[in-house]
């Protein structure tokens, strides 16, 4: 408690500090001395006096931390109104007005206060910014580093045939590979990578399965016939690590031995700054606490992480490729409902909308709406459209098997509901700028009102439409609260296949992993980050650029 | 002129006698027609929205409100209104729905966020409205830009790993928890910066240059004349920024869900973890709630009782420019 008494009164301090830079400054020019050096008086006394007067107080009173707070504030402004009064006149006469070298002496102290606050109006500019840039360092600093990457066997302890192979994995064939294979891995783990990397069944479907003959566990797939009518869980070793060959080619063999018989772990990791600076106190204790490790360096974003597919359990080996295609369909149904729906309500309410009543509740209901919080809006979409139509969002109605309305379909509709009203005022705006002599030219012509919205108002203001519906969409790229409360799932295994899928977004799995308490995920959430400010970036340029287009066809 | 020879030429140059004459009266067109209401169901939309928040959440609330329940005694309770404000614990699940420690943690995180956002959120206003260069401008309006438009969920994760361990390190790993209000709202106050800049900018720079010469012109520092013309002039949509800005802190969630914890916990302590109205929501609506269950119902009754808060504020934010706003013609 004391520390968080002494961080308060510093920070009252300063404060003090600074009111008797401003009000000494005027004082002193008053009683003929340079404002300058009151500042400097009041600046002195104001923290010092307030600093001491809380240690006093606290050990006065021990046990009243509010009291010497008040106390010390009290005490610091009180010593800035004696310092003003106790500044000895120098000044020969005070007239009402002052003159001559007074004058300029007041002036001065007027401007020496102007640039105080200016350089803390300039501190504020300063902090803004110095915040986004800590922001994508602390991002930045996570998603590259030092890891200690630990094998669960060694690569040199590989045996074939009972003898070790000491040569490096490239080199060796794949009827090398297949032996390693059955020679390195008890027989039930070889029967899950047949299921899970040749026939890619459902995890609930494997226990069933196991009992079934080679020809139905391997329906469509290559299989010695000889084995066709073997049940799969009698095979040996040696029989599953053929099929495994029969099946992957040598590369994905290689694949399989490094990842499931090597199998490197990431046991330890470090932020960039401590991996550029303390790299030799890493190395040592690396060297210590897990001797069979090595350090190396790694990139949590990389190729394979867009690309692989979610690993609710290995922060180091899962892939952010659900969560993308996720993302991108939401997006694509929010678009498609969002746009129509809200460039049409911006036509009818700049092109048609008379000065009724209904209009104009219409209108200040949109402004309204745009303040509504995000996650009032997943409430509403885990009423209607995950609950009250159910029958239509998890695709019963049409036949699609998902078994509750927490769809990419619900997801997609609750986010267009929230860009609806961003989408219809950044398009009326856009429409509002079409000058009326277009219209004008257009109706002189003899064309009717729609023909004249569609041959010249939209064409001329579809830029500004576009613009502002890809930084609506921006926005709900990056929406996590309404996709929590719509029920998106936070770890999928496999990817969403359509609108009626269940579903994982990028959002939804930074907020997964950022909450988990193992510290790679967080490593993986900073990597995610990365890859959704990327995104943002991208649509934000391109906004960018069809705004700049835009104007300059106007000039 | 003679008239015959206008007749004349009427006769050379119109329509010829036997075509039906051009019928200039309104016609109906039924495309028209049809597009104008499809247009004006667009529009229409948004009012359904409107409605539909209210009446979910309004029918779900009462669900809460109304449903009975039996004490230790055997005597049977039934939830009431009063209930909500009555009470000090929030256990939906265990009929307990005092909303007093959500409410004290909303207000107690947006209370932290304004104390970061308004000063400097206003100061940056001022610079980049009365000092700053139109070079400068340029360069940090897209910077403040870019700052609003970082996911909340990135702000999230920066207050986990940055503001916590920054606010441990200066006030004892004892005293701040690792889930703190405090670090969330300060956070947050970060995130509403570039809301409070750009709105209270645009309310600096509409005040007419006029007004700032006519003070320059009787020896005004620019000190003097920002702060005893231009923001009197501008207040009211000063005001009006604040005001959206407390709104957009009260209906914050992912910082919150993130930084500030998952406990009921009715304490002003801001280095302690405590639900706040949109965390509390966001927790507990992770993956399978079920249906037509108390703590379902809960979560309805707390969004209604946010939707109401948030909408009173914009509206008072519109209600403070439209009635005190000076207009300069």
């Amino acid at each position: 408690m004391d520390r968080i008494v002494f961080v308060t009164v510093v920070f009252l301090g300063l404060i003090v500090s600074l009111n008797g830079a401003l009000s000494t400054a005027q004082a002193a020019a008053r009683k003929g001395y340079r404002p300058r050096l009151g500042a400097l008086l009041g600046v002195a006394t104001g923290l010092p006096v307030t600093v001491l007067a809380a240690l006093a107080l606290s050990a006065l009173f021990p046990g009243q931390p509010i009291l010497s707070v008040i106390g010390a504030f009290a005490a610091g402004m009180a010593a800035l109104g004696a310092l003003r009064r106790a500044l000895p006149e120098r000044a020969a006469d005070q007239d009402a007005l002052p003159n001559g070298e007074a004058l300029q002496r007041t002036i001065a102290a007027r401007h020496l206060q102007g640039s105080v606050l200016r350089s803390l109006f300039f501190l504020s500019v300063v902090l803004a910014i110095a915040m986004l840039a800590i922001l994508l360092w602390t991002v930045i600093d996570k998603t590259f580093g030092l890891t200690a990457v630990q094998y669960t066997v060694q690569p040199e302890q590989l045996v074939v045939n009972g003898e070790p192979v000491n040569r490096p994995l490239d080199e060796l064939t794949g009827a090398e590979l297949q032996e390693i294979l059955a020679d390195n891995a008890r027989v039930a783990r070889l029967r899950v990578f047949v299921l899970e990397h040749v026939t890619r069944a459902a995890d609930a479907d494997w226990p069933a399965l196991s009992g079934e003959p080679v020809s139905r566990v391997l329906k469509g797939h290559e299989y010695p016939a000889e084995l066709a009518g073997v049940a799969f869980n009698a095979l040996d070793e040696a029989q599953v690590a053929s099929l495994l060959a029969l099946n992957l080619n040598r590369d994905g063999l290689q694949e399989l031995v490094f990842d499931e018989i090597i199998q490197p772990q990431v046991v330890d990791s470090w932020p960039l700054w401590e991996s550029l600076t303390r790299r030799d106190a890493i190395t040592a204790f690396v060297a210590d606490e897990y001797p069979e490790a090595e350090v190396r360096w790694r990139s949590w974003v990389s190729w394979e992480f867009l690309t692989s597919p979610l690993d609710p359990r290995k922060p180091d080996d899962t892939g952010l490729r659900p969560a993308l295609i996720g993302s991108l369909l939401v997006i694509a149904i929010t678009i498609a409902v969002a746009f129509p729906v809200g460039v049409g309500a911006a036509i009818y309410l700049e092109e048609y909308a008379g000065d009724t009543r209904l209009n104009q509740v219409i209108q200040t209901n949109i402004s309204n709406l745009a303040g509504v919080p995000s996650i009032i809006y997943g409430i509403l979409g885990l009423a209607i459209f995950v609950r009250g139509l159910e029958a239509i969002t998890s695709g019963q109605a049409f036949g699609a098997s998902t078994a509750n309305g927490r769809t990419v379909l619900s997801a997609g509709f609750t986010l267009a509901l929230l860009i609806l009203p961003l989408i219809i005022i950044n398009a009326q705006e856009a429409i509002r700028a079409v000058p009326a002599s277009l219209r004008q030219a257009s109706y002189g012509l003899g064309a009717t009102q729609w023909q004249t919205i569609w041959h010249h108002v939209l064409p001329y203001a579809l830029p500004g439409i576009l613009t502002g519906t890809i930084l609506a969409i921006s926005r709900a790229i990056g929406e996590t609260a309404p996709l929590i409360l719509v029920g998106g799932a936070t770890y999928l295994t496999r990817d969403p296949e359509g609108p009626f899928s269940i579903f994982t977004a990028l959002p939804l799995i930074i907020y997964r992993w950022t909450t988990l308490p193992q510290d790679e995920f967080r490593n993986a959430a900073a990597a995610a980050i990365v890859v959704l400010l990327a995104l943002l970036l991208t649509l934000n340029s391109v906004a960018i650029i069809l705004r700049n287009r835009f104007s300059r066809r106007l000039s | 002129m003679d008239s015959t020879i206008i007749r004349e030429r009427t006769r050379t140059v119109g329509m010829a006698p036997q075509q039906p004459p051009l019928g200039l009266g309104k016609q109906v067109r039924p495309g028209e027609s049809v597009i104008q209401g499809f247009l004006f169901l667009c529009g229409f939309m948004t009012i359904f929205t409107t409605i539909a928040i209210i009446v979910v959440l309004g029918r779900e609330s009462l669900l809460l409100v109304n449903s009975k329940y039996i004490d230790e005694s055997g005597a049977i309770h039934s939830i009431g209104v009063l209930d909500f404000v009555n009470t000090t614990e929030w256990q939906p699940h265990r009929y307990k729905v005092g909303i007093a420690p959500l409410a004290t943690a909303t207000l107690l995180s947006s209370f932290i966020a304004m104390l970061v956002a308004l000063p400097f959120g206003l100061g940056s206003a001022i610079y980049l409205s009365e000092y700053a260069s139109p070079k400068v401008r340029n360069t940090v309006k897209p910077v403040l830009e870019v700052l609003a438009g970082v996911p909340t969920v990135v702000y999230g994760f920066f207050a986990l790993q940055f503001m916590t361990p920054l606010l441990q390190s200066a006030f004892g790993a004892n005293t701040v928890e690792i889930f703190n209000v405090a670090s969330a709202g300060m956070v947050m106050g970060i995130m509403i910066l570039p809301l409070v800049a750009s709105m209270s900018e645009d309310a600096l720079s509409a005040v007419p240059r006029s007004l700032r010469e006519a003070s320059y012109g009787l020896g005004s520092t620019r000190l003097e004349t920002t702060v005893r013309v231009v923001l009197p002039a501008a207040v009211s949509g000063i005001v009006a920024a604040f005001i959206i800005a407390i709104s957009r802190a009260i209906g914050e969630t992912m910082i919150m869900a993130i930084a500030a914890g998952a406990r009921s916990n009715f304490s002003l302590n801001p280095f302690e973890s405590a639900w706040t109205m949109t965390g509390y929501i966001a927790s507990i609506s992770g993956g399978d709630l079920a249906y037509d269950t108390l703590d379902y119902n809960s979560i309805f009754a707390v969004g209604l009782l946010l939707f109401l808060m948030t909408l009173g504020l914009n509206i008072m934010s519109r209600a403070v420019v439209a009635r005190f706003r000076e207009v300069y013609e």
